[in-house]
């Protein structure tokens, strides 16, 4: 799995990502991320590397990233 | 439109009605007191259970069929057999009839919401020219009668009817089984017993054994109707039926005009309404529309589980079919693995009955079935959760997968409307040598079942499986034959013994000259070589035997 900064452009990526929800309900949502995934996990093939991709992908959910109290690093910078 | 005076009652009445039925049996250790001594017990005459005692004596080993019931499977139930139930059926001399009588196909259709145009279609038997197709699809019950009509001349074989087993315990001297007749009860005695009792399997209870896995809460409507239509003979698969509210349907051809359409109905249903005649038909006029005409001839409600018994081998008692796995019928792997079933543990309880092999060879039943039904858990585990998404997240994979699938091929491998039953290949199993070359066969490799191939011998054509037969086989490509063999183990030579007429034994094999295959009496691959040394055959024969 490729973990070092690999998106071209990727502000203009993330908002694009984001604009595409415009207007959506929670359904259409869930609906337009699972044909992204799908078109996504498409390009990258490799069954190890989906399968690693999968299980980070639930770990940054458990450990909460991004939701969690501040940690004394990210306290600091604010 | 006639199909509406058909009351559900006379139709279920009407399957069962052509259904065979046998006389009951009364054995002779009724009036004689002491119980016999038997090498084999088989409990339960279903598809499994008779095709075990078949096997077991085409290898001379007898049997005795235990039955309860008096005649051949109830209500409408398995419909499509898979090319590997074919062939190792084919060994018992009912194939050729099956496949007569059954409608042969190998295309499947999956239409979502749109019911003209399929989302794709899929041909299960891309590789021609072997003896029996993917599929042919013929009733459970015509399948049974054609076994016991094969079997009940055999002397092997005592098939008792209306002999049920009640009671049963496992001892140094054997298993002694208690069993109940309308002319009163009786002892058997048996070295082992094959329990093949179905899904509610009355050993597991005896032995207080029990099932592990998943139940689902779907139900599922299964209608087989008599009708003129005019459709070729494919699997048709819809998600988002427009018909069936926007649930899955599906529809299979069978002979004479009969059809089999499965509608799913969801859960928490009201299973009386769902089986008024009204609601059913229409279903099954919605799916059919106006211009058909049709007869019930079974209708039910099924839901499944996806199960299996932890171990498969129990000291002397081994399960089989449902009683040891059960499956959804979305992939038809229930039967179909039942079979596999036979094939593994017919070859390996005659040789440990013989003495020729030691009872170690009976646990690889278990590692090896045990391989094959997780892989047919796992595969109608993951088809039913694709067809019923559990979760809002699950629901929307699906309803985007099918998006996809109208134009991207690639998701079309992501739809699952069921896997269809192909043989296990058992290559981690503790009996079987792995490669030490390399070979330009993908899906050949030591584990796998041999591929079939046309052959011409003694001037006739033939077919590479019914020449390997059912034992220990050393399959030979080119002049060099190894000096020596082990015991029991028959040599077939490329051109010797039969003509490669069309080269497709070579090819398939990737048969340069010096290249040896070691053929199972399942017909799995045991080992394989190019120019190998007499004791690699041998070392590779005693591990197949488990005798190291
Ligand atoms: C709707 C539906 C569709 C299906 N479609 C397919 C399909 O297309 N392909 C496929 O491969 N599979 C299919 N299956 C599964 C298939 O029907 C079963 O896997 C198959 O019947 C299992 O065979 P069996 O011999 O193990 O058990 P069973 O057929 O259940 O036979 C067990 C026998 O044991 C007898 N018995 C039970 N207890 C005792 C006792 N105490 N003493 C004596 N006898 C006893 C019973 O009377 C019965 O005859 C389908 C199932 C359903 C419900």
């Amino acid at each position: 799995m490729i973990t070092a900064a690999n998106i071209e452009k990727p502000d203009e990526f993330y908002a694009a990502l984001v604009e595409l929800h415009a207007g959506l309900d929670g359904q259409e949502s869930l609906r337009l991320n699972a044909a992204l995934i799908l078109l996504l996990a498409n390009q990258i093939g490799e069954a190890g590397v989906l399968s690693e991709i999968l299980q980070v992908a639930r770990q940054v959910l458990v450990s909460g990233s991004g939701e969690a109290e501040p940690t004394a690093a990210t306290a600091q910078l604010v | 439109m006639t199909a509406q005076s058909h009351s559900l009652t006379r139709a279920t009445n009407k399957s069962r009605a052509i259904r065979r039925t046998y006389a009951g049996v009364v054995p002779a250790e009724i009036n004689r007191g002491t119980p016999g001594h038997i090498p084999v017990a088989i409990i339960g005459a279903g598809p499994v259970g008779l095709a075990m005692a078949g096997e077991l004596a085409s290898r001379g080993v007898s049997s005795v069929i235990l039955e309860r019931a008096h005649t051949s499977s109830d209500g409408s139930r398995a419909i499509c057999w898979s090319k590997r139930t074919l062939e190792i059926l084919d060994r018992l001399g009912v194939a050729d009839r099956m496949y007569a009588a059954g409608v042969t196909w190998s295309v499947g259709r999956v239409y979502a919401g749109n019911t003209t145009t399929p989302l794709y279609s899929f041909d299960l038997a891309p590789m021609k020219a072997q003896k029996f197709p993917a599929f042919i699809n013929l009733a459970q019950y015509h399948v049974e009668e054609y076994l016991v009509d094969q079997l009940t001349s055999q002397s092997e074989i005592d098939l008792r009817w209306q002999n049920e087993l009640v009671a049963l315990g496992q001892g140094a001297a054997g298993v002694t089984l208690t069993v109940q007749t309308p002319a009163g009860t009786y002892r058997l005695v048996a070295d082992y017993v094959v329990a093949a009792d179905g899904c509610r399997s009355a050993v597991r209870e005896m032995l207080g054994l029990h099932f592990e896995g998943r139940t689902f809460e779907d139900h599922f409507l299964i209608a087989d109707v008599r009708m003129r239509a005019p459709w070729e003979a494919e699997r048709r698969f819809y998600f988002n039926a427009p018909f069936n509210e926007g649930r899955t349907a599906l529809m299979h051809q069978q002979p004479d005009d009969l059809w089999r359409l499965d509608f799913q109905l969801g859960a928490d249903i009201d299973r009386e309404a769902a089986l008024q005649e009204k609601n059913v038909s229409a279903k099954v006029e919605a799916m059919l529309g106006p211009s058909i005409d049709f007869e019930y001839e079974w209708v039910s409600l099924y839901t499944f589980q996806c199960r299996r018994m932890r171990q498969f081998v129990h000291d002397r008692v081994l399960f089989v079919g449902d009683a040891a796995h059960l499956v959804s019928p979305f992939g038809a792997r229930g039967a179909n693995g039942g079979i596999q079933d036979v094939d593994n543990l017919g070859w390996k309880l005659a040789e440990v009955l013989r003495g020729d092999a030691p009872r170690r060879l009976l646990e690889s039943y278990d590692e090896e079935r045990g391989l094959g039904a997780d892989e047919n858990i796992g595969h109608s585990t993951r088809a039913t959760d694709f067809m019923t998404p559990k979760t809002p997240a699950a629901r929307a994979f699906q309803s985007s997968v099918l998006a996809l699938a109208v134009d991207f091929p690639f998701a079309r491998a992501l739809v699952n409307s069921g896997r269809l039953s192909t043989p296990c290949t058992l290559g981690d199993s503790t009996l079987i040598t792995a490669d030490t070359t390399t070979f330009a066969t993908p899906g050949m490799q030591p584990g796998a079942v041999a591929l079939d191939a046309p052959v011409h011998c003694q001037g006739e054509p033939s077919w590479l499986l019914h020449l390997l037969g059912h034992d220990f086989v050393c399959l030979v490509f080119g002049a060099t034959v190894p000096s020596a063999l082990p015991p029991r183990v028959r040599l077939v030579v490329v051109g010797r013994d039969f003509i490669d007429t069309h080269g497709l034994v070579a090819a398939r094999y990737d048969g340069t000259p010096g290249t040896v295959y070691l053929i199972r009496p399942d017909q799995h691959i045991a080992a394989r070589w190019r120019h190998p040394h007499p004791e690699q055959i041998r070392l590779a024969w005693q591990r197949g035997l488990a005798l190291t």
